[in-house]
């Protein structure tokens, strides 16, 4: 049985329009709205949720789940069967990331389509299990070995969970890359209203097929059916095209080509290009009073939600604060920010970790302000009486 | 007149141009494993489109490159899982896994044991040469007591890993393990593991004269080949002789690697019973369990 | 008769080491790798039972059975290789 979607069946099966479930599920249902037919993974908390919803849902949409035996052999999984034709998933949480690296350099490297959730919690280590965090940021940038660039994306509420996934599809698809959808703890553990979008809202993308004759057909270089485009057709499996798909470096054909320099630089330089050309295209924001703004919170994920109330209080008691919610974090918006820090006199990054975006923050700012980053470590959201500190205001 | 197969138009269909000769060393079993699937393939007459095959890392690793159809050279020790995959989204390939002892016994012995658990669709041709070739003769799991690698110099202290054994335990359809050197009987089961569905298994005990060979005495390829001669006893009089036999002859044949088939059985595989489960689901009214997941939690 | 792919032999020996009726020995040329492909003895008894071929590593030997040639020994055992019977 090879999966098709159908969009009368998957609304059946998620239910009514307007629901009440917790961020995990958000991510089942954006999954199973975006056409995802296989799922593998591993338990572990708090992403635990996601591989239930999805060994409930996914089979009744006619899609494949497979709880596989650890976090390695999901994300091999899941590379295979994009391989095989299938827009594949999996849901882990900070120990399972670190596990999963080797082969996230893999679906780099080959150009592999796929989509990761990552609900992280406190680290390093076991560290407390249920409890929310953000210190996986920088490792989903560089966390797997060599050069290469990465997407990531940091929903905020429930709703986002399930829009954000969608778009992680969308992401995936189009640059043939794999993207991490960086949720927490907190967020995955939270109740709250989502809407389920109609059809005709949607946008999504499915990945270049490759239709060209056979012998014509060239795997690893720019697309032959799109102009100017960087990225390859896709030959699936099965449809005759006798790719030989390596994570060695490999040549315009597909076969390893470990011994020249320059048949190297080419192929990292292209896979890395076929972001870094669209940068201004993947950035993703929310600005909120920025106009005449003295301080900024630079934020992104649950840290967002008390920063915003914070700059809501320091407002009315007369503080011109603004926030810049950062959708995407990965590739970072350098150029925004630093246009942000001309106009403002302090940037402030609220973060539960020790300070990790705040660092292509300082460094996208070029010392036209003051940042300062505002970490919170063991499981707790900030307050927003601990932010109006670093704000200089009394409540 | 009678039509017969030749080499030369093995080549000319199931090679890829431009690849051979191949970067094995002279003497080596893994162009005979080539060959034997080759031969095993052509018997079978199956359309070379749908059939995909997987790879580690290692020497078993090119395989793939050489034969002209769809390949994935994948990580360590995790082909197995990345075929697991490849199969969940298209049920209608055929997976062929080539793999060694290291990637297979070594790093990949989760992944190994749970798709045999499973019965997952595939065939995976796990070529043990007791040592860490590629990388120039580090010790394997599968390696016989006192052998001698790079990492073991004085000798393995290690037990060796029986994978027939426990892919027999996990209830692997179709486990057999072969030497390289008599063609017939391992051409003939490679066949039915590749029409078998379910797990497969076909361990080939293959020749390494220069990373095994050369640091065990026998350099010699003519030597080496007939050790595997020597050493090597079928199934069948093993274990009658473990039974019945006198304690001589028992001492005679204990260090020797029982082959042939090992298990031949057929249960449903995975994904035999996930259609199942697809269809019974389908059937239902479609009343949405969504909201049943709310109020249980 | 057997034909070889010259460029392809690496000079394993094993098909001369493993034939049934020792009809092959090593030519005198050398081939692009330095080693000497096999090659049948002038007084020969292939019997075409075409282990050669089905050993070689390399894919390097075929062999052509011929419509007129001496006695040819019947053997036991079917070439699993693949004699189609028209």
């Amino acid at each position: 049985m090879i999966y098709k979607r159908d969009p009368k069946l998957i609304r059946d099966v998620l239910g009514n329009k307007i629901q009440f479930i917790l961020g995990d599920m958000a991510c089942v249902y954006g999954g199973i709205i975006a056409g995802v037919s296989f799922f593998g993974g591993y338990p572990i908390t708090p992403a635990s949720e996601v591989a239930e919803g999805m060994a409930r849902m996914l089979p009744r949409v006619g899609g494949t789940y497979i709880q596989m035996e650890d976090e390695i052999g999901s994300i091999a999984a899941v590379i295979g069967a994009s391989w095989g034709g299938a827009k594949s998933m999996t849901a882990t949480s900070g120990p399972g990331f670190s596990l999963m690296m080797e082969n996230y350099g893999f679906a780099v490297m080959t150009e592999t389509p796929c989509v990761i959730v990552n609900v992280q919690r406190t680290g390093p280590s076991t560290g407390q299990p249920t409890l929310g965090a953000q210190g996986d940021m920088m490792q989903a940038r560089y966390g797997t070995h060599g050069d290469f660039e990465a997407i990531a994306l940091a929903p905020s509420t429930v709703q986002e969970c399930l829009d954000f996934t969608v778009e992680a599809f969308n992401l995936a698809e189009k640059y043939r890359n794999p993207v991490c959808v960086m949720a927490d703890g907190e967020i995955g553990h939270l109740r709250e209203r989502i809407v389920i979008p109609d059809e005709k809202d949607l946008n999504l993308i499915k990945r270049t097929e490759a239709t060209i004759a056979k012998d014509k057909y060239i795997p690893f270089t720019n697309s032959q059916t799109i102009k100017n485009c960087k990225v390859p057709d896709f030959p699936t499996f099965g449809t005759g095209y006798h790719t030989y798909v390596t994570g060695l470096t490999h040549n315009e054909k597909g076969f390893p080509a470990t011994d020249k320099q320059k048949d190297h630089e080419k192929l990292v330089k292209r896979i890395t290009s076929k972001i870094t050309d669209d940068a201004d295209k993947l950035v993703k924001v929310e600005k909120q009073n920025l106009d005449d703004a003295d301080i900024a919170f630079v934020t992104y994920g649950a840290s967002a939600r008390p920063a915003e109330t914070a700059m809501e209080i320091a407002r009315s008691k007369g503080k011109k604060v603004g926030l810049l919610r950062l959708k995407i974090v990965w590739p970072f918006p350098e150029k925004l920010v630093s246009k942000l820090a001309k106009n403002v006199d302090k940037i402030i990054v609220p973060e539960m970790n020790l300070g990790q975006i705040y660092h292509p923050v300082k460094e996208a700012s070029c010392g036209n302000c003051e940042v300062e980053v505002a970490p919170k470590i063991g499981g707790e959201m900030h307050l927003p009486d601990e932010l109006l500190k670093y704000l200089g205001v009394k409540n | 007149m009678v039509e017969v197969n030749t080499a030369e138009k093995l080549n000319k269909k199931f090679l890829r141009e431009g690849m051979w000769p191949t970067i094995f060393c002279n003497g080596c079993g893994h162009g005979v494993v080539l060959e034997y699937t080759f031969w095993a393939l052509e018997e079978l007459g199956w359309d070379m489109d749908k059939v995909v095959f997987a790879s580690g890392i290692g020497c078993s690793s090119r395989l793939p490159g050489y034969i002209n159809a769809d390949g994935l050279h994948t990580t360590h020790g995790r082909a197995i899982a990345f075929a697991t995959g490849i199969k969940a989204a298209n049920p209608d390939l055929k997976l062929v896994v080539f793999t060694g002892d290291g990637d297979c016994a070594g790093i990949g012995g989760n992944h190994f044991i749970h798709a045999a658990r499973r019965n997952i669709d595939m065939t995976v041709i796990m070529i043990n040469n007791f040592i860490y070739g590629m990388t120039g003769g580090q010790l394997a799991p599968t390696a016989p007591l006192g052998s001698i690698a790079t990492t073991a110099p004085y000798g393995n202290i290690e037990p060796p890993f029986d994978i027939c054994n426990l892919a027999k335990a996990l209830g692997a359809n179709y486990v057999a393990r072969w030497t390289v050197n008599h063609p017939y009987q391992p051409i003939k089961s490679l066949k039915s593991a590749l029409e078998k569905k379910g797990f497969s298994l076909v361990e080939f005990l293959a020749p390494c004269p220069t990373a095994f060979g050369r640091r065990n005495k026998l350099g010699d390829i003519k030597k080496h080949w007939e050790w595997y001669d020597n050493n090597s006893i079928l199934i069948e009089d093993y274990e009658r002789i473990m039974n019945y036999g006198t304690e001589k002859e028992k001492e005679s044949i204990k260090h020797m690697f029982p082959i042939g088939v090992f298990q031949d059985i057929e249960e449903p595989g995975f994904f035999e019973r996930y259609e199942k489960l697809v269809n019974r689901l389908m059937e239902k009214t479609k009343k949405p369990i969504a909201q049943k997941a709310v109020v249980r939690k | 008769m057997i034909e070889v792919k010259e460029d392809w032999c690496k000079g394993c020996n094993i098909c001369i080491e493993r034939c049934p009726v020792d009809a092959l020995e090593q030519s005198e040329t050398l081939n692009k790798r330095g080693v000497r492909p096999p090659k049948l003895k002038k007084n020969n008894e292939c019997n075409y039972c075409r282990l050669c071929e089905l050993l070689c590593p390399d894919m390097a030997i075929t062999v052509i059975p011929e419509e007129i040639k001496k006695d040819e020994k019947k053997s036991l055992l079917i070439p699993v290789g693949g004699r189609k019977i028209k």
